[in-house]
């Protein structure tokens, strides 16, 4: 039995839940179901929603929201936060160093050649210092739970990470749907993210910005799958949505055209990819981008949130450092753990994972959203067998994890509460004030009963996360 | 603002306004060839004289039909101008720049989107009068948001300014498609038939009432033409039209403190209505002069792009 956010590992309810199991024993039969069915009339009319590529019935779904909360008590959620601090504190020193001194590669911390042949590593930035030599000034990583105390690291989404949006628009509507609840438990408010993030961007700014730079949200545009957070970050940060066209750089620096003729911009939260960000030095095929938008970033006119070639830290292969690199940057022992990995590209520890691909979980080291992984108990013999012949021939681009017994969370099933498993997104902001972590994050839940698998490409849903005051 | 912004705010406002009046051309229509005629192609005639105030008169070929016409000006993907296609691009565009607009007018506008696959294509003559109404009250509602929740400033002005120029368009060529096509060969110019097509013009644009109102006189044909070309009460009128073209844009030259080439030519026009009296305009020609009013509208929509949305 994997370890469960409400029951623990069997023995009674745990403390943090037992509110809100007094108030399900009280709720009359019907009424989650009746609310879950409010929030997605309301979510559906809202036009909350994300575009599944490939999908041409529905080009515009809604992510499942879950109506039962999951809940962190606050001793659990300090520990988190710490952890969350010096990894984030960690990955910016580190990316500093790999663009910078290189100190960590020459100490041998990181295999040089793992890094510098690197698909995401970005000789553009090496020898450069982006603003404010922050790095990740947004960052979403990716906890899971086997226990009480066991909290591992799954993956540092360093480049665009999203999902802050559902963070927000679950609370609001849990606040819609169960005030009653609210007036019980000490939840920490997540609505504050907004002003942190935009104090957060406004810090990284340029330092010939001045004291009231101007800031936009750079997205791919409405067919993008995360256009809706795109658009309603802007709206929160009260700053410009706008697309590759509305930019253009002369004499090294970015403008937007606006109504009023051109106007300066100082701080790009983008949400498009490296490749795509300017045609002239890196996809020449992309549209998305902004011609030119590299020589203003060379010459520091212009912030770009996530900086180039961050990629390089959240890249699966590196993840299996990083405890390492915590300890070479920080000097202290990594607070939260690495879930244990073997590295395809080392023959030994290939050798046992072909040995025992039907127990483990095997990813690609470039791919994200779930895709390009086997889950060994969950295959059959053929993808198995398929997946093999990948694996053998391409041993580098594969690493290697064992099937983690996520925690499970109850969760609504045909009206009937069951636990569906989980794992949770914080957000962390850096900025020359600091690290900071938004009270909160994002569940992800596996619907379908017993499935790890909580991606919402692929079936997984959403629940609004408490993080207690007390 | 983004000069992409203010275009979509633009076209979302052309796009809302052309779909209310695509379901009213319709309403007429159908209301029109209820009428019993001499001849035998004549519903054909009037089927084919909506095509041409939709601005589409070849779009069907030769003889278009009842159920085609419906078909093409209401639901076709092909047309990109049909009602669908108009109210899935008002969607698109203001999608496209949310953070503009207040949620008010997004669940408005959103709203009419879902809305399209719930109403599904009605092809009974009594369903798809439904839908029609179904249709105003969209826009209606759209209408409503907008003035309720908006703040005054360029967002509104542009969005205002595309309906605006929208509703101009299509008053005139509503007024030159009766002049000139409806009245099939042998029917009297003030007779039984002629009457009851000015009526109905006058109903498609919910002017009925006001036009007894404003001229306490039976429905003759250059008062219809006085009311919807230069009467400042209608607010579908040319003249009225213009005079909302003109406000808006003085607004935004004077909130950004500059004014250009598309608030001197819409002055311009303005002084020209000012200085106008339908006896004039007849003894020139009604046609003729619409002509030149499409024109010059499409010359200011042209400048008001290049001056803000380019």
């Amino acid at each position: 039995m994997a370890f469960d956010e409400m029951s623990g590992d069997g023995g009674g309810v745990r403390e943090s839940y037992r509110g809100l199991a007094r108030w399900l024993e009280d709720a009359p039969e019907g009424l989650l179901q009746a609310r879950s069915r409010q929030a997605e009339l309301f979510f559906r009319r809202m036009g909350v929603t994300f575009a599944v590529y490939g999908d041409a019935d529905s080009s515009e779904r809604l992510i499942p929201f879950d109506v039962v909360p999951r809940i962190i008590g606050a001793t659990e959620w300090a520990g988190l936060e710490k952890g969350l601090i010096q990894r984030v504190s960690a990955i910016n020193a580190f990316l500093s160093d790999v663009y910078g001194a290189q100190e960590c590669l020459k100490a041998g911390v990181v295999p040089a050649e793992l890094i510098l042949t690197n698909p995401q590593y970005a000789p553009e930035m090496q020898g450069r210092r982006p603003p404010r030599d922050i790095w990740v000034q947004i960052a979403g990583v990716d906890l899971v739970r086997t226990g009480e105390d066991g909290f591992y690291v799954l993956e540092d989404n360093c480049r665009t990470p999203s999902g802050v949006s559902y963070m927000l628009e679950n609370r609001e509507m849990m606040m819609r749907l169960f005030p009653d609840l609210f007036a019980d438990y000490p939840v920490r408010p997540v609505e504050t993210y907004a002003d942190m993030l935009l104090a957060s961007l406004r810090a990284c700014a340029p330092e010939a910005a001045g004291s009231d730079p101007t800031i936009v949200v750079l997205t791919p545009g409405p067919f993008n799958s995360a256009y809706y957070e795109h658009s309603f970050l802007a709206d929160k940060l009260g700053v410009e949505l706008v697309e590759g066209r509305d930019l253009f750089v002369d004499d090294g620096k970015v403008f937007m055209r606006t109504t009023q003729g051109r106007q300066q911009v100082d701080v790009v939260y983008r949400r498009i990819d490296d490749a795509y960000l300017d045609p002239l030095t890196f996809r020449p095929d992309s549209t998305l981008g902004v011609p030119g938008l590299m020589t203003a970033y060379e010459a520091g006119t212009v912030t770009l949130a996530n900086a180039v070639g961050t990629g390089v830290a959240d890249d699966k292969a590196v993840y299996t450092y990083m405890p390492e690199i915590i300890r070479f940057f920080t000097g202290e022992e990594p607070i939260l753990n690495n879930v244990p990995t073997w590295r395809c590209r080392e023959p030994e520890a290939l050798k046992h994972v072909l040995a025992n691909l039907g127990d483990l979980v095997v990813k690609e080291v470039g791919g994200s959203g779930g895709y390009g992984m086997l889950v060994g108990p969950a295959s059959t013999k053929a993808e198995i067998e398929s997946f093999r012949k990948k694996l053998i021939n391409d041993p580098d681009d594969f690493i290697a994890q064992p099937t983690l017994a996520l925690s499970t969370a109850p969760t609504l099933d045909k009206g009937e509460l069951h636990g569906r498993h989980v794992d949770l997104r914080p957000f962390v902001l850096s900025s020359p004030d600091g690290v900071k972590v938004a009270p909160g994050g994002l569940t992800r839940v596996a619907l379908k009963p017993g499935s790890l698998v909580v991606n919402s490409s692929q079936g997984g849903g959403t629940k609004d996360t408490w993080v207690l005051d007390v | 603002m983004l000069s992409r912004t203010a275009d979509s705010l633009y076209w979302t406002g052309r796009y809302i306004e052309r779909a209310d009046f695509l379901a009213r051309i319709l309403e007429a229509t159908i209301r029109l060839a209820a009428i019993p005629t001499r001849g035998d192609g004549d519903a054909e005639t009037v089927w084919a004289s909506a095509l041409a105030s939709a601005g589409a008169p070849k779009a069907l070929g030769r003889a278009p039909t009842e159920k085609s016409v419906r078909e093409y000006l209401a639901f076709s993907p092909e047309n990109p101008s049909s009602i669908t296609a108009c109210l899935t691009r008002a969607r698109t565009n203001a999608r496209s720049v949310r953070t503009a607009l207040t949620v008010e007018l997004w669940e408005a506008i959103n709203g009419a989107w879902n809305g399209l696959s719930e109403q599904g294509q009605p092809t009974r003559r009594d369903d798809f009068g439904h839908f029609l109404e179904w249709v105003k009250t969209q826009t209606l509602s759209f209408e409503g948001a907008a003035s309720r929740t908006m703040l005054r400033n360029d967002g509104y002005y542009f969005l205002r300014l595309g309906a605006a120029i929208e509703r101009a368009d299509n008053t005139a060529r509503l007024l030159d498609v009766k002049y000139h096509l409806l009245l099939p060969e042998g029917e009297r110019v003030g007779g039984q038939l002629d009457y009851f097509q000015w009526t109905t013009l006058l109903r498609e644009v919910s002017a009925l009432t006001a036009y007894r109102w404003v001229y306490r006189d039976s429905v003759k044909p250059w008062l219809v033409a006085d009311l919807l070309v230069l009467n400042r009460q209608m607010p579908r009128s040319l003249a009225s039209c213009q005079a909302s073209i003109v406000r808006y844009l003085e607004k935004l030259a004077s909130d950004y403190g500059r004014r250009g080439p598309a608030q001197r030519i819409a002055a311009d026009r303005m002084r020209a209505f000012d200085n106008s009296r339908i006896e004039t305009i007849f003894q020139s020609g009604l046609h003729e002069y619409i002509q030149s009013f499409l024109s010059e509208n499409g010359r200011l929509g042209q400048a008001i792009t290049e001056q803000y949305l380019s």
